[in-house]
This record gives structure tokens, C-alpha cells and sequence, in this order.
């Protein structure tokens, strides 16, 4: 178990214990939640937590902070999509789309990192920011090749139309994909990342090429996006500027992160847990608040079903302010200060 | 210090370049004139953001909700005065746009204010936290916009005076524009006077330029720094407004929206500089303007492209004002 988990272990029991509810319930959600809402909740856990996972290794560990992800996201959604709906649902077919989305991706990353890497964070926050919606108009505009704001919907394999087989394989795929993620950032290259966000000066003077070792983790952050886009298109048989591309997006995933915990990539699994979870069902919740509190004005309003992102917002703001390791550093932290101390003493 | 006008050249070179791509002399002055208005409006909504990055070293991603905020105020004061608005009479027209104009100033800057205070001031000196903070932020100013103003987009006709075009020789000039010209121009030089000429914008340039070297001198410069956010977020509430007349409807993502674009601006001006920003922003709305009509689908990209030669020529950008 050390080993799959890459010596990097919850470190906490109400953690643990998270972490098991979560995966035993993802792997028998089609049996113990029947019906096509709670399976897609399912699959988009498994496909955000990969997502954000992979964010986290640029926010968390390397201390980028990157407004394209979702360009990458969206990049292995239409990589698989155009493929499908264009030549057609063959296996084939398929390897080249998502092949062809890989090899852009690389190539993006790459040129982006190398030219505004090198310089300070704001600046590369700055331009993904620009690039992702330039990204993002050209999608809708080459409507021909893309679908414009329609999106494609397309047509798989025989085997993968079974939506059972098509959750499971999502769902191995992802937590395989999860896994290697683990294993990259207990790695002494994740190391290194991790000295990198802490003190980029004294990373350099210990001979370390900063701007390499970061520009290795934006391509490899990257194309773990591309994976997630990709698993993303093949369980929703459609790809489209919202499901993938969208600004609003990008502001759920750092939603995911930070709240989950940045720096530990079992923050992902919690973090995109819980926002799916709430995004779904929150909503109805606050409808019945806000009905219940009709009377009394703008309250209401700031119930609304609607306003959701406004609470999650303020949860974001508050947790960057006291808890910037999110909700697994807070658990973490409530086992950890005892050993310190004792350990000191 | 020689003066460097090889950027301001660079305006002049664009414009020329694009005169034989257009077809007609009228169509080039029409665009030139729409260019430059986009621009004046982009520089306003954007001279604050580099002003506060240049004295403190302040990323605000939430600029652009004092944006929508200024739009929103400025379009309830203005439904409000209907009757001044649509009367035909250029005066009683003014009247009508003064008030939302205090009301748009006023809004943004009092948001600005707590906006500082309550977000910015915990992170000062950390980035990261900067970024995630103001983005933070960003999303809990849209949604109150929501809460308060409601989901949809509101309608905002110009005024009956100014609305419509003139001709000049075979050119249609909107009237609009040309008075977003002469405010931007107002916007600009009053700035500049400011900056250049008094006491005031000495201690903020020598900000920008050196920080420590201020304080040392016995200069509070956080509390001139909490006077250039709000004066930024009040310049942030004009150009929203302006910026919602111009597109007649305002909505709570407008500021977002032009968040990338002014991001670009203050990249290609170099952060830190209002004069920088001033070409960086005229470059960028004749750029977006003439590539919009000659061919409209690479109007993003181009200003992209835009940025990314500037800063082949010049890594820090047109006139390099800050630290680092």
C-alpha cells in the first residue's frame, strides 16, 4: 500500500478515512446511487480529481499560478471530439485525436513556459490568462472544425457506448493517472519543485535550473489536463466551450484546489469531492432557504440557488487567509502539532 | 533623461501601415477614430492597475470588478434621469450623464477603499496569495453584483445627442467616440499633469521607482499607496462606464472580460508606467480595430501577437517603470 501510494500516506485517520469513503463510494456509486445523475456526479469526481490533481502540481508544488489549464483541458476534449465526430468512432481514430492533442499541448506548454517562465509569477499569471481566452474565441470561431458554441457531439466505440464500461474505464484511468501524479511529486524531481516554491534563490544556488525544472512541471502539468479533457469527452460524448474551456471553469478548479488543500494532491480528491458534490446538490439546498426566507429582503437574494459561486467564493477568500493548506492540512495539522512537540521535547 | 519617443512613432507607423490595407480614406479615419476611442477607454480602465503594481508591487486580478461596479452605478443613476437622457438637448443630456459619472467614480473608489483594506492589505508582498486573494475577490464582487442588481443584463442607450455619427467629407464618425477621445485625452493629462508636476506625483514616481529609498525619506508610502488604489478603481468606475455607453447593455462580466485586454496593455506599456499604458492602450484599440475589420476573426489573437513582438523588442516593456 506504501508502495502504490508512493510513501506519501494520508497522515491523518479522519483523512484516511475520507479518502476510503470516497474511493469505495466512486467505485460502487452505479450500484448503491442508481440513476444517470448521480453516475455523471461520479464520473465528473473522477475526472476532476485528475484535473485538479494535475493543477496542484503547478499551484501546490512548483508555485505557479496558471490561468490555462482549462486551454489543456479543453485541448484533449476536442482532441478525442474531432477525431470521433470527424473520421469517425473507430479506435484508431480516437489514438490520433488524442495522440494530435498531446503533441499540442507539449508544444504550448512548452513555448509558453520558456517565455514568461523566467520571469516572475504575476507575469505568466498574466499571460496564460491571455492566451487561454484567445484559446477560447479561437474554439468558437472555427465553428467548422469545432462546433463553435454548439460543441461536437459524437458517436465511440461499440464497447465504450455501454455506460458502465465506459465509467469504469474512466474511472481506472483516472485513478492510475492520479497515482503517477503521486508518484511525480514524491519523486526527488517533485522535491525539487517543492524547493522551488519555497525558495526559488536557494534552489538555484544549490545548482538546480529553476526554469527548466518549471517548465518540465507546466508541460507535465499540462498534459495530465490533456488526459482529464480527454477521459472528460469520452464519458460525456460531447465537448464544448463549457464544458471544458470556459473561464468559469478555471475559477472552479482554483475553487478545488484551494479549498481541498494546495501542496498535497489528496486536497484534489477532497477539494474536487466536495465542490462537485456541492455544485450539484448545494443548490437545491439553498432553494429551500431561499423559499424559506422569502419574507425578508435581499436575503433571499443572497440565497438564491444561483448566488452559489458567492458563498464558495468567500470560503476560497477565507481559506487563502487561515488556511492555506486547505481543508487536508487543517486534518493533517490537528495530528501533526502533538508529534512536534513531543518529538521536540 | 532623453525622452524616448520611439513608441509614440509606433502608433503613428501602425496607423500608416494600415492606410493602404483599408480601401477608402473615409473607412481608414473611421477606424482610426474608433481605434483611438477604444483605446482612451481601454487606458482609462487600465492606468489604475499599472499606477498600483508599479507603487506596491500589487497584482489586483479584481480590477475588473470596480469595472461592472462603476458601469452598474452609473446605469441605475442613469435610468433613473430617462427623461435627461433621451431629451434632445445636449445640455440637459450632460446633466443627466454628471451625476452617473459622480456615481460611477464614487462607487468604484468607496469599493476600492474597502476593497484594500479588507482584501489587499493581509498579502502584501506574497504573489501567490495575491493572485488567489483578488481572484477570490472577483468572484464574490460579480455575485453580490448579481445579488444587488439582478442576473440580467441591463440596456443602456447613449444620450439622444450624442448617439448617431457625423459626417466628415465621406467619413461617418460616431459621436460617441469622439467623446470618449476628449475624456480619455481630459483622463490622460490630467494624470500626467499630476504625475509630472506636483509634489504628489513626485512621491508616487519616486514610489514606483524605489520604495525603500521614500520611506526612508520619511514618506509614508502606504497610505499613498491606499490613495492611488482608490483613484485607480475610480478611473476603473469611469472607464466602465464609458466603456458600458459605448456597448449600450452592462453586464456583470464586462470587467472580467476586459481584464485580459488590459493585462495585455500593461505588459506591452510596461508595468508601473501611466505613459507606457497610454500608447500601449491606443496600440492595442487601433490594433484590435483595423485587424477587426480586415479580418475579424484574428482580432484577440493579433493583439496577442501584438504583445509578443513589443516584447521581443523590449523584454520589460515599452517604457520599463518598476522595480525588478
Amino acid at each position: 500500500m506504501t508502495r502504490i501510494l508512493s510513501g506519501d500516506l494520508p497522515r491523518s485517520r479522519v483523512l484516511a478515512t475520507l479518502l476510503i469513503i470516497i474511493a469505495v463510494g466512486l467505485v460502487a456509486a452505479p450500484f448503491v446511487f442508481p440513476g444517470a445523475r448521480s453516475l455523471n456526479v461520479a464520473a465528473k469526481v473522477a475526472v476532476f480529481v485528475l484535473l485538479v490533481a494535475s493543477y496542484d502540481l503547478l499551484l501546490g508544488y512548483t508555485g505557479i499560478v496558471s490561468f490555462a489549464h482549462t486551454m489543456f483541458f479543453g485541448i484533449g476534449g476536442y482532441g478525442i471530439a474531432i477525431a470521433a465526430a470527424k473520421l469517425g468512432p473507430a479506435w484508431s481514430n480516437l489514438l490520433v485525436g488524442f495522440l494530435a492533442s498531446l503533441v499540442l499541448t507539449a508544444l504550448i506548454a512548452l513555448v509558453v513556459g520558456l517565455l514568461s517562465l523566467r520571469v516572475r509569477a504575476v507575469f505568466f499569471a498574466m499571460i496564460t490568462l491571455a492566451v487561454a481566452s484567445f484559446f477560447q474565441i479561437l474554439a468558437s470561431q472555427l465553428s467548422d472544425f469545432t462546433g463553435g458554441e454548439d460543441g461536437l457531439n459524437f458517436r465511440l466505440p461499440a464497447l465504450l457506448q455501454d455506460r458502465l464500461v465506459c465509467y469504469y474505464a474512466v474511472l481506472a484511468a483516472s485513478a492510475a493517472l492520479f497515482l503517477a501524479l503521486l508518484r511525480i511529486v514524491n519523486s526527488p524531481f517533485g522535491r525539487v519543485l517543492q524547493s522551488i516554491r519555497e525558495n526559488e534563490f536557494r534552489a538555484e544556488a544549490l545548482g538546480y535550473r529553476t526554469v527548466i525544472y518549471r517548465t518540465v512541471a507546466n508541460c507535465l502539468g499540462a498534459l495530465f489536463a490533456t488526459v482529464a479533457g480527454a477521459l472528460y469527452a469520452l464519458w460525456l460524448r460531447y465537448t464544448g466551450p463549457d464544458t471544458t474551456l470556459s473561464f468559469a471553469i478555471m475559477i472552479d478548479l482554483l475553487l478545488m484546489v484551494v479549498i481541498g488543500g494546495m501542496g498535497t494532491l489528496y486536497g484534489a480528491v477532497i477539494g474536487a469531492t466536495l465542490f462537485v458534490i456541492a455544485q450539484n446538490y448545494l443548490q437545491d439546498l439553498m432553494k429551500l432557504a431561499s423559499e424559506a426566507t422569502a419574507g425578508i429582503p435581499l436575503l433571499p437574494n443572497l440565497l438564491h440557488p444561483d448566488r452559489w459561486l458567492l458563498w464558495l467564493g468567500v470560503l476560497f477568500v477565507v481559506c487563502v487567509y487561515w488556511f492555506p493548506t486547505g481543508i487536508v492540512g487543517k486534518l493533517r495539522q490537528a495530528r501533526s502539532v502533538p508529534l512536534r512537540s513531543s518529538r521536540a521535547a | 533623461m532623453k525622452r524616448d519617443l520611439l513608441p509614440l512613432a509606433l502608433i503613428a507607423a501602425l496607423a500608416l501601415a494600415a492606410l493602404p490595407l483599408v480601401p477608402s480614406g473615409a473607412t481608414w479615419l473611421t477606424l482610426t477614430i474608433a481605434g483611438l476611442a477604444m483605446g482612451m477607454m481601454i487606458f482609462m480602465m487600465a492606468s489604475g492597475l499599472t499606477l498600483v503594481f508599479g507603487l506596491m508591487d500589487v497584482m489586483n486580478f479584481a480590477h475588473g470588478a470596480f469595472i461592472s461596479v462603476g458601469a452598474y452605478a452609473a446605469a441605475s443613476v442613469l435610468i433613473a434621469l430617462k427623461g435627461g437622457m433621451q431629451a434632445p438637448s445636449l445640455a440637459e443630456n450632460l446633466a443627466a450623464m454628471a451625476p452617473a459619472l459622480a456615481a460611477a467614480i464614487a462607487v468604484a473608489g468607496i469599493l476600492g477603499w474597502i476593497f484594500e483594506r479588507v482584501v489587499i492589505r493581509p498579502v502584501y508582498g506574497d504573489h501567490l496569495k495575491q493572485i488567489l486573494v483578488t481572484m477570490g475577490g472577483l468572484i464574490v464582487v460579480e455575485q453580490l453584483i448579481h445579488v444587488v442588481w439582478g442576473p440580467d443584463q441591463i440596456p443602456l442607450p447613449k444620450p439622444a445627442t450624442i448617439s448617431g455619427s457625423i459626417l466628415i467629407g465621406d467619413a461617418a464618425i460616431e459621436r460617441y467616440r469622439m467623446l470618449a477621445v476628449v475624456v480619455g485625452l481630459a483622463v490622460f493629462a490630467a494624470l500626467w499633469t499630476m504625475l509630472n508636476r506636483t509634489r504628489l506625483g513626485l512621491l508616487i514616481r519616486a514610489g514606483v521607482e524605489n520604495t525603500e529609498m521614500v520611506e526612508s525619506l520619511g514618506y509614508r508610502v502606504r497610505r499613498l499607496f491606499v490613495g492611488v488604489f482608490v483613484a485607480g478603481s475610480a478611473l476603473a468606475g469611469l472607464g466602465g462606464m464609458m466603456w458600458a455607453m459605448y456597448q449600450e447593455s452592462v453586464t456583470a462580466g464586462m470587467g472580467m472580460q476586459m481584464m485580459v485586454v488590459i493585462f495585455i496593455v500593461i505588459i506591452i506599456g510596461g508595468l508601473g508606467s501611466v505613459g507606457g499604458c497610454f500608447v500601449g492602450a491606443l496600440l492595442v484599440g487601433l490594433m484590435a480595430n483595423y485587424i477587426g475589420y480586415l479580418a475579424p476573426k484574428l482580432a484577440l489573437g493579433s493583439n496577442i501577437l501584438l504583445m509578443v513582438l513589443i516584447l521581443l523588442w523590449r523584454p520589460r516593456g515599452l517604457y520599463p517603470a518598476s522595480k525588478a
